[in-house]
């Protein structure tokens, strides 16, 4: 693998991290990640999706006029999530009913859209899919780490399993809990950041810092209107 | 369903399963654009007018449009399209119609094609298979609780954003989700109002 691939795969995962770093994709970060298996199965499911929308959006770059672009991705990110909701019933029927209405929610979810816009509709396919496996795994892992810590302190077990000896804090896996280790974890993220020299990027929030923010003023409204914004 | 029913629903919509801090639907504009109260409110009286309209015509979508066709497992994508041409269709209607009203709520139309509440309120009717009449109060109510709770939440935060006693590294996003945290604690509460 070339280097410049290997660069594209990293960047999803570390210094472009669609959680910790975009802050985008709050809605499943916060809800399914009661348990660190729910976690996994959207992680799984967003990569899906993402990987093959951007393969099939990098493929139509060159065809879609640039009026429609946008409508144009959501319907071929739709027909995806519907793919892998048909694939979820039928052989993980368990992690659909935990995942609910999230599972049609990823359509919405602004990485994927995010991604189809800001690099897939730029690049060739190889690097486009590329992209959607960096970002998958990205947002997979955060996943996996907010479940885990939700599942451990909340629930006392990992992927099911008993693993402490302390009464667990059932807060952590209710609601209030998503928020507050979420906020936990962000503000750790910076701090780190902080004391490794690095000037910590300006904590954008949520739908400000989502790349989709200087875009998305121009998805539905005529380009003219924007302007005069 | 009887009047009490449908009364019980809306209360539970906007308290005990509120939108944003229970049922974590739309949380990007709730971090986005709550720090101020002014395009909070703003925001939340777009969402209150687009999911309502929104849940009429994916109900109307689904049940006259999708079940006679036997199309039922194309929900996902017929819902999207209809609720980006509805906004479409409504930020086009509010400009000519009422341009002080689309001064007020026009900027945010475009964001709220894709915040997961609407396409989530329409989606959670489907499957708690609402008529009518209970998904258009179930609309109103859980838009309602969004608009309660992005200005409770911009209240809050515009007090606290300037405090010199927040350690740097929970500035911004990290103290506006454990504020949100403590919010839906509160929310939690509302629980036993309906049993």
């Amino acid at each position: 693998m070339s280097k410049s691939s290997f660069k594209i795969i990293t960047n999803g995962i570390l210094s472009d991290n669609p959680t910790f770093v975009q802050c985008i994709g709050l809605c499943p970060t916060l809800a399914v990640t009661t348990s660190v298996a729910n976690g996994l199965g959207m992680g799984i499911a967003a990569t899906f999706v993402l990987i093959a929308s951007n393969a099939v959006i990098s493929l139509l770059r060159k065809i879609v006029p640039d009026e429609v672009r946008i409508p144009i991705f959501i319907v071929v990110i739709a027909g995806f999530v519907t793919v892998i909701e048909f694939l979820m019933k039928g052989f993980a029927p368990e992690l659909n009913k935990s995942l609910g209405i999230f599972i049609p929610l990823i359509v919405v979810n602004c990485i994927i859209l995010a991604r189809a816009e800001a690099f897939a509709s730029k690049n060739g396919v190889f690097a486009s899919i590329l992209d959607g496996v960096g970002m998958g795994a990205g947002f997979t892992i955060a996943l996996m780490f907010l479940g885990s810590i939700r599942e451990i302190f909340g629930a006392g077990t990992w992927f099911g399993n008993p693993v402490v000896s302390f009464e667990p804090a059932m807060l952590i896996v209710l609601a209030p809990g998503g928020f507050i280790v979420l906020g936990c974890c962000m503000a750790a993220f910076k701090a780190i950041q902080a004391r490794g020299g690095a000037k910590p990027a300006e904590a954008g929030t949520g739908c400000g810092c989502c790349a989709m923010a200087k875009f998305c003023g121009k998805t539905e409204a005529e380009k003219s209107e924007c302007e005069a914004k | 369903m009887t009047m009490t029913e449908l009364f019980l629903l809306f209360i539970s919509s906007i308290f005990v399963h509120n939108i944003l801090l229970s049922r974590f639907l739309g949380c990007c504009p709730f971090m986005g654009v709550s720090s101020k109260l002014k395009t909070a409110q703003g925001m939340g009286a777009a969402v209150v007018f687009v999911i309502v309209l929104a849940s009429l015509m994916t109900w109307l979508t689904y049940n006259y449009l999708l079940v006679p066709l036997n199309l039922e497992y194309l929900y996902t994508l017929s819902f999207i399209l209809v609720i980006a041409a509805l906004v479409q269709f409504v930020e086009l209607a509010l400009k000519k119609l009422n341009p002080t009203l689309y001064k007020s709520l026009g900027i945010f139309l475009p964001l709220i094609t894709t915040n997961c509440a609407v396409l989530g309120v329409a989606v959670l009717n489907m499957n708690e298979g609402y008529g009518l009449a209970a998904s258009l109060v179930n609309a109103l109510g859980s838009s309602l609780g969004f608009l309660l709770a992005i200005s409770l939440m911009a209240g809050i935060r515009e007090r606290i954003e300037e405090n010199e006693g927040i350690p740097s590294a929970l500035k911004g996003l990290p103290m506006a989700l454990i504020t949100a945290g403590l919010m839906s604690i509160a929310f939690m509460g509302f629980t036993g109002i309906i049993k």
